[in-house]
């Protein structure tokens, strides 16, 4: 990734994507694939919104099968070519829809129905079977439907996207907040940024601007004078400590609260909740004690075994929902892909937004998206994202470089090594692994080394704690920090050659932590809490600095 | 509201906080850059386990499964529990032949003893464990133990009769062990010595095998649990018959394993029996904290000892009964030596891969042991005792050896009002 927060040197561009997102990434891989020059904008860091604060589940399309057809449609589509592109972004864990004694048994055909209506392929198993499939789901089950859910890591996918973007030409930068636009009478010919890192504030022009903010995509259509009426719908999460099932479980019955468990990585999450929230909250969101009641009393019935396993963390996300145009009650809200061309709408020329749909669709909404900019500059180039592997994924017998990379000696321990392949595909090799400096631990639950750290500072734009974790999971393990963000804070430091500001980082990371473990504080999870604190405050003395950071401030 | 109440999860390995007390005990870690110590190896990769089996670390074989860590964690995590358990779940390579052999103590104690001296004769020369080394990867600077052509069995069946020990009203049940039966049977001579003279008859289960430790550290597990059941229902017939007896032991690991490694890795519930197996040390401490006996010691014997901790005793928690009753000899001038495991642990300082391992592990302690000037070492596990003669100048004994041999018979007896 050739990218930095630093000003770019070009000022013109084809496209210029606001959002960092998945849907942004996507946006400015295909353009870029297409020949297009991009640039990328993003506020903070990549991943920072709601790509970043969702399940991670790998939709199959059954969960809208029932209620939005079209949605379920696109979701397998994408599913299927998910599995293909990103493959090392995806767990092909399968799924369970289990019914449970309380719900009505008679949804159930009807669920199967409507799954092969759109392709999804559901069928149902015995309840014993199911059991077998995935021993912790609730044993009073009385219905099981199998359909190929499974799990997806934003994370990584939002940056084999950056990756390939930025191979292809593109430049992106974090920390880059858009600011305002730079307009020629009925035209957006620019847009003005601030730099977050050093307060700098420069324009950049381009052909054409693309909203890609999602549910900030609002605030960003008001400054064109546009407006696109969002309305924020808050979703809670849990993270427990281990896995507790390989396979997801969802519920089969109408969406309600806490109905998916999907694992992750080393983890599952349970969620979610749904409900409005005023826009001005999206930056500040806390989840709540009945909230992580409602998360746990309802995961429980899914997995018993969740009553008693150790959760991590909280976390919430919002949902860029849009109000169906000239229906400002938004009683009328879409759950799927919007894509506004401001000429048509508003007469605003040179600025169109792509927002609603879901992570599952992030490629399909990047496609329709570089396809309306194509047509609006004369590029007649086809998409080709579907096809094509995403860095780090493989698809048998198409990788020129898993042939060509000879096999390198090393001391890395196969354990480790397999936890760096998980994370980031063919380009673990990438990794350094020479020496036993390397390998050694940095993140201790997740195995996260001094070679991958290295490797993330230096190619996947990573320059804070916070965007360290994103790109290698260091500090989203069982201890939350407690071990592994003082080694990273020490690396960082030494990648920065500033040793306050990695200080200033470590305070904003650790209160970050904090943040998410607050509303679940009791047992264990409190105990660790307590022992960090006590390793960071009174024998680091870290209580003294200030955090920087918005999150932390809060 | 719900807030997970009941919140001990089933996966003792969520309670660890990252502390890392454990790994700073571990005697392997400074040994073998290898391992990659108890947290990582046990709580950290379990985690990873649960995701795919083939994130399993082979590497985990280096585990001495001292139980150190278990004893250092604040938490409660039963770390050496975790690993024993991945290496029984997910290691699928079939133990080697030398393996076998080392683990079925069993089958090599009949066959030896059948040819003791020629046995002994034969470990003992140079050839043959060149022999050893290069055939099996027993490692030729391992001296072995020697093996008796009289085992204890047979000794207590002919000569002492177990009709003689039906004559005492009290009596206990004795596991022996393998090392008692086939290597040193004047250990358990000693006990009987003892505790006959206060008054207590020793009886022997009626179907021993070995407890299993060695089976369950080479990877034998089916073996392992056939042995567990037959001892455990052995057990079960003599405190069914005899109430109030207790099942005693003269070997630490031995206790450990039938206590805790049944339930913890076997999965055997002992739990019907599990509280009347413990040292014959504890067992007679007690009876002397209860008034219910008291020993009598030569005024003749005067011996410097220094006591070594087994890593099994530190785990059980019980060498403070072993080191007070040999505190009550008064001739007796007692050192604790630093606790610092051997090295040896079972069978895996015979193994030619682990043999610098155990010596660099052992060291501080051989060091501390030349040091103490000592007439000898005392202490409960067998093959910490193989270890520290092999690699120290000093004998090591038993504290019922000692005991039994600083014990005035006579005037204990009659301090007990032993009639028999």
């Amino acid at each position: 990734m050739k990218t930095d927060n630093n000003a770019s040197a070009q000022r013109e561009y084809d496209v210029i994507i606001i959002g960092g997102g998945a849907t942004g990434a996507g946006t400015a891989r295909d353009c870029a694939l297409r020949g297009l020059s991009v640039l990328l904008l993003e506020r903070f860091d990549f991943t920072a919104g709601a790509t970043g604060r969702n399940h991670g589940l790998l939709h199959s399309g059954a969960r809208y099968a029932m209620t939005d057809g079209e949605s379920a449609a696109e979701c397998i589509k994408e599913n299927m070519i998910l599995k293909n592109i990103a493959n090392h972004c995806v767990e092909d864990t399968s799924g369970l829809f289990v019914t449970l004694p309380e719900d009505d048994i008679s949804y159930q055909a009807k669920f199967i129905d409507a799954c092969n209506n759109v392709g999804i392929h559901a069928y149902p198993i015995n309840p014993k079977d199911a059991i077998r499939m995935e021993p912790s789901v609730n044993k009073s089950i009385v219905g099981a439907v199998v359909v190929p859910d499974g799990s997806i890591d934003p994370f990584r996918l939002t940056t084999a996207n950056i990756l390939d973007a930025t191979a292809h030409g593109a430049t992106a930068l974090t920390f880059h907040e858009v600011v305002g636009f730079e307009m020629s009478q009925n035209r957006v010919v620019g847009v003005k940024t601030l730099n977050h890192k050093n307060g700098e504030r420069r324009s950049y022009y381009s052909k054409l601007v693309i909203n890609a903010g999602g549910i900030w995509g609002h605030k960003i259509a008001q400054m064109a004078g546009v407006a696109v009426n969002m309305f924020p719908a808050k979703g809670a999460l849990l993270v427990f400590g281990h896995r507790v099932n390989n396979v997801v479980i969802n519920r089969c019955r109408k969406p309600a609260d806490a109905d998916i468990l999907v694992p992750g990585d080393m983890i599952c999450v349970i969620g979610t909740t749904s409900s409005r929230v005023p826009y001005e909250e999206i930056d500040n969101m806390n989840v709540t004690a009945d909230e992580v009641a409602t998360l746990l009393r309802e995961g429980e019935k899914l997995a018993p075994s969740l009553a008693s396993t150790r959760i991590l963390r909280a976390y919430s996300g919002v949902r860029p929902l849009v109000a169906a145009d000239n229906d400002p009650s938004g009683r009328n809200i879409s759950r799927g892909i919007v894509l506004l061309d401001h000429a048509v709408r508003d007469g605003l020329e040179g600025f169109i937004t792509i927002t609603g749909g879901k992570l599952m669709t992030y490629r399909l909404m990047a496609e329709w998206a570089t396809d309306l900019a194509c047509r609006k500059l004369g590029v007649e180039v086809p998409c080709t994202t579907a096809l094509r592997p995403l860095p780090g994924s493989t698809i048998a017998g198409q990788s020129e470089e898993a042939a060509e990379t000879p096999v390198v000696e090393s001391t890395t321990p196969a354990n480790i090594q397999r936890a760096e392949v998980d994370r980031h595909g063919e380009l673990a090799k990438r990794i350094a692994r020479t020496n036993c400096y390397d390998h050694s631990l940095v993140c201790e639950c997740e195995n996260v080394t001094v070679g991958e750290v290295e490797y993330a500072f230096k190619e996947l734009s990573a320059d804070t704690l916070t965007a360290l974790r994103r790109r290698t999971r260091v500090g989203m393990g069982t201890c939350q920090g407690e071990l592994c963000s003082c080694r990273a804070a020490g690396l960082l430091s030494r990648a920065h050659g500033c040793s306050e500001k990695a200080k200033a980082e470590l305070v904003n990371f650790l209160n970050e932590r904090w943040k998410g473990i607050y509303p679940v504080a009791w047992g264990d999870s409190l105990r660790g809490a307590q022992l960090a604190s006590w390793i960071y405050g009174s024998v680091c003395g870290l209580n003294t600095i200030k955090p920087t950071d918005k999150i932390a401030k809060k | 509201m719900n807030l997970q109440e009941n919140n001990i999860s089933e996966n003792n390995f969520e309670q660890c906080i990252k502390c890392t007390v454990c790994t700073v005990y571990c005697p392997v870690i400074p040994a073998n850059p290898k391992y990659p110590g108890p947290k990582q190896a046990g709580p950290d990769g379990e985690r990873f386990r649960l995701k795919a089996a083939d994130y399993f670390d082979p590497s985990l074989k280096y585990c001495l499964n001292c139980k150190r860590c278990e004893v250092a964690c604040p938490s409660g995590v039963r770390i050496g529990d975790i690993i024993q358990s991945a290496r029984l779940k997910y290691n699928h390579e079939k133990p080697s032949v030398r393996d076998r052999m080392l683990a079925d103590t069993d089958f090599a104690g009949e066959v030896a003893t059948k040819m003791a001296p020629l046995v002994n004769a034969t470990l003992g020369l140079k050839p043959v464990k060149l022999l050893l080394d290069g055939a099996l990867a027993i490692d030729h600077r391992r001296a072995f133990p020697k093996y008796t052509s009289t085992t204890f069995e047979k000794w207590y069946r002919k000569e002492l009769t177990a009709e003689s020990q039906l004559k005492y009203a009290k009596r206990v049940a004795y596991f022996h062990g393998c090392y008692v039966n086939y290597n040193y049977p004047q250990l358990g001579k000693d006990l009987v010595k003892i505790l006959n003279a206060v008054g207590y008859g020793v009886e022997l289960l009626d179907d021993e095998k070995c407890c299993g430790v060695a089976l369950i550290a080479n990877g034998l597990y089916d073996q392992a649990r056939r042995h567990a059941r037959k001892n455990l229902d052995a057990m079960r017939r003599a405190t069914a018959s005899l109430k109030q007896y207790k099942v005693i032991t003269t070997s630490s690991t031995c206790t450990l394993t039938m206590r805790d490694e049944y339930p913890h890795l076997l999965g055997i519930d002992n739990s019907d029996v599990r509280q009347n197996i413990e040292t014959a040390t504890r067992f007679i401490y007690r009876l002397i904290d209860n008034g219910e006996v008291r020993l009598a010691f030569r005024d003749d014997y005067t011996r410097r000892i220094a006591y070594h901790t087994p890593c099994h005793m530190e785990k059980l928690g019980w060498s403070v009964y072993s080191t007070s009753l040999m505190q009550m000899i008064p001739g007796v001038e007692l050192q604790m030596l630093p606790s610092n495991c051997c090295g040896i642990a079972g069978t895996y300082g015979f193994k030619r891969e682990n043999y610098q391992v155990s010596q660099t592990i052992g060291h501080d302690l051989f060091a501390a042991i030349e040091a103490s000037g000592a007439d000898f070492v005392a202490t409960d596990c067998e093959t910490c005792k193989w270890q520290i003669e092999m690699s120290t100048s000093k004998k090591v004994f038993n504290p019922i050896s000692v005991i039994a041999e600083a014990l005035d018979v006579e005037a204990t007896r009659k301090l007990n009002h032993v009639k028999i």
